[in-house]
């Protein structure tokens, strides 16, 4: 097939790697077929929490897909020459995200082997449906406008028309998978902590944030590894992206916090106390949720002040610090404070399990792999257009 | 590749376009579940509804007969780990179930006394609002809240949706916590949701749900509340009852006589 032989010619070192992820990715397979067999009782989640990492991966990585925005749309509408060579990356990245969002739907499910009868018997008032339709849409649209270019790149000709109105499409698009997740639980009258218009907003804030550290994070890596430059301003223009993401990601969490405990009505203060105080009891999750708020400020305080910014070492901090903060808040603080206390007032104290942890590590192996790969067919193609 | 203005100002027509394709779309939705009758807003013939008389569940401390006789009937697994149960009608603490009816004065303590809770088969079932493939229902001839467990995905959306935590998992494999096995009713598989049906194999017979006919103070009632004749609407006449989280807008039909 086109382009995928370039995927199989590599270093030792791109063998290897790609050898440690599929080992990974065997180990989550394994855990999930006994998953299926024995049920979800061998995960930590329960009656009072039927969603958790899982759940949490998904809505943290929908938002690392939206992110491919944030090279997109300013390369595309604003004509940032120095995103050239990294806006196809961060196509790839937000591609891979949501397909890695939608397996994490698929390992939560108790009969996934029915997941048709979502199309078979469409029921367009669940959020589901569309989460759905949009989430596999947005793959299909990316998947099509990467195949399309890459041609393009390795004919060393303009895309076709078509391309460019694809990558319109997207930009909306990529705002409207993360507004339909948060449209999936800010919905629900059973669970005040969602039940937040301003969620959606909040989503996206902080799918920026990460998304944009973490595309910052892979080009450093790449260049380090001395596979792909990308080039000072890139980086730099990327980092103000963050920043400022990052800035409205703060201040989202601090608005809806006054208005929660200024309110102080209980049943909606009650989960927020579960992250942060624990209620009375202490909860597993709140040394998490105050290190998810010290990180977002310390890698505020490097990204504020260029600086600090400027220095890669910090820089390298910074974004890793934004990027696991995030992944806190949103990839357990969300829905752990959505559950946490349940709505009898019961406390449950979720902690995940081994098996649960070996399938989220699987399906992260799986999308650092199909990074690998893309990236690797990506740069293998302007090597030959090159030379 | 730059995208003009020109293209752009084009592409934004489109979408506007599409959002009253969108409007359209909603539109033909409404009129369709108007016809087939099957939204919640819409109002059954019937709606079941039971009444419970806590007046006369305090008279036997510790009584949980309607539980017993609700999950045999069932074919509720028994699963001890508290975390996995799997639940129909159960005792809960009066504070839990009605959290803001007692306040720092209340003298009387209702909290050691039998509460049963089970699922309300609310007038706008949110668990219903969210189900993807229509596994759980609103039944348009009696209002009861109905589930199809071949059909049930196991994504748990319901059991986020419901305010009352009345729905269970299968966490494990519910036919091995099973000692004995009614053969007139189906058992269920690992993963799929499940919930109190308000007995409709029994309705189906003419009969009273297993709960009511268990009660030996018959503390609770059931029937057609849209009947002014009915053994529950002449109950909720004759005295003045609460309903579980009201404010939510549910519109639960599990009334409650303190």
């Amino acid at each position: 097939m086109f382009l995928i032989e370039k995927a199989f010619v590599g270093s030792r070192r791109y063998w290897a790697w790609l050898g440690v992820l599929a080992l990974f990715m065997f180990a989550a397979l394994l855990d999930w077929i006994h998953e299926q067999q024995v049920g979800l009782a061998i995960t930590g989640l329960s009656r009072d929490l039927p969603w958790g990492l899982y759940i949490g991966q998904f809505v943290f990585f929908v938002g690392v897909g939206a992110s491919a925005l944030v090279v997109v749309l300013p390369y595309y509408l604003h004509d940032w020459k120095a995103y050239a060579k990294i806006t196809m990356l961060g196509e790839i990245l937000g591609m891979v995200g949501v397909f890695m969002a939608m397996l994490f739907i698929f390992v939560s499910m108790g009969q996934p082997m029915r997941l048709i009868n979502v199309l078979r018997y469409p029921h367009p008032n669940s959020l589901i449906f569309w989460d759905l339709l949009t989430l596999s849409g947005y793959v299909t649209l990316n998947a099509v406008i990467i195949a399309r270019l890459l041609i393009a790149e390795r004919e060393q000709s303009a895309p076709p028309r078509w391309t460019k109105l694809l990558i319109l499409l997207s930009l909306p698009w990529a705002v409207g998978i993360h507004t339909v997740t948060a449209f999936l639980l800010c919905g629900l009258v059973a669970r005040p902590y969602w039940m937040t218009a301003l969620l959606a907003p909040r989503f996206l804030a902080s799918a920026f944030t990460a998304g944009s550290a973490l595309l910052v994070l892979i080009l450093l890596l790449l260049k380090r590894l001395k596979l792909f430059d990308a080039g000072g301003e890139a980086i730099r223009k990327l980092t103000v992206t963050a920043t400022y993401c990052l800035v409205v990601h703060i201040f989202f969490s601090l608005v809806e916090m006054f208005s929660t405990f200024y309110g102080g009505i209980p049943r909606e203060v009650e989960h927020i106390d579960y992250l942060y105080g624990g209620l009375s009891g202490g909860s597993p999750i709140t040394p998490w949720m105050w290190l998810s708020g010290a990180l977002a400020l310390a890698a505020l305080l490097v990204l504020i002040v260029p600086a600090l910014r400027v220095r890669p070492q910090l820089l390298l901090v910074a974004c890793a610090s934004a990027f696991i903060s995030v992944w806190i808040d949103k990839g357990f603080g969300l829905v752990i404070g959505g559950y946490e206390p349940s709505p009898l007032g019961a406390v449950t104290s979720y902690v995940p399990t081994l098996p649960e942890w070996t399938v989220v590590a699987g399906i992260w192996a799986l999308g650092a792999f199909l990074i690998t790969v893309l990236y690797k067919i990506v740069l293998s193609v302007r090597q030959e257009a090159e030379s | 590749m730059k995208i003009t203005r020109k293209e752009f100002l084009e592409l934004s027509g489109l979408s506007i376009l599409g959002a009253g394709a969108l409007r359209a779309v909603h539109a033909v939705k409404a009129a369709e579940s108007a016809h087939a009758n099957s939204l919640p807003s819409d109002s059954p013939k019937k709606q079941m509804a039971l009444a419970i008389d806590l007046r006369k569940c305090r008279r036997r401390p510790g009584c949980n007969l309607c539980s017993q006789a609700c999950h045999a009937t069932h074919n509720v697994p028994h699963i001890a780990d508290p975390r996995h149960e799997v639940k129909w009608i159960w005792n809960e603490g009066f504070a839990s179930v009605f959290p803001l009816e007692q306040n720092g004065y209340t003298r009387r303590n209702y909290n050691g006394s039998p509460l049963p809770v089970l699922c309300n088969h609310c007038e706008k079932p949110p668990c219903v609002e969210v189900c993807p493939t229509g596994a759980t229902w609103k039944r348009s001839e009696d209002g009861v809240v109905m589930m199809d467990w071949h059909r049930c995905i196991g994504c748990k959306y319901c059991i986020t949706a419901c305010p009352y935590g009345a729905r269970s998992f299968n966490f494990s494999e519910p036919r091995e916590a099973l000692q004995q096995v009614n053969p007139d009713f189906p058992t269920r598989s690992l993963g799929v949701v499940e919930k109190c049906n308000f007995c409709a194999e029994r309705l189906a017979k003419g009969e009273a749900p297993a709960c009511v006919e268990a009660c030996p103070e018959k503390a609770i009632v059931f029937g057609d509340v849209l009947d002014a004749s009915s053994d529950v609407s002449k109950a909720l006449d004759a005295s003045y009852s609460i309903r579980r989280k009201p404010e939510l807008g549910t519109g639960p039909n599990v009334f409650y006589f303190l």
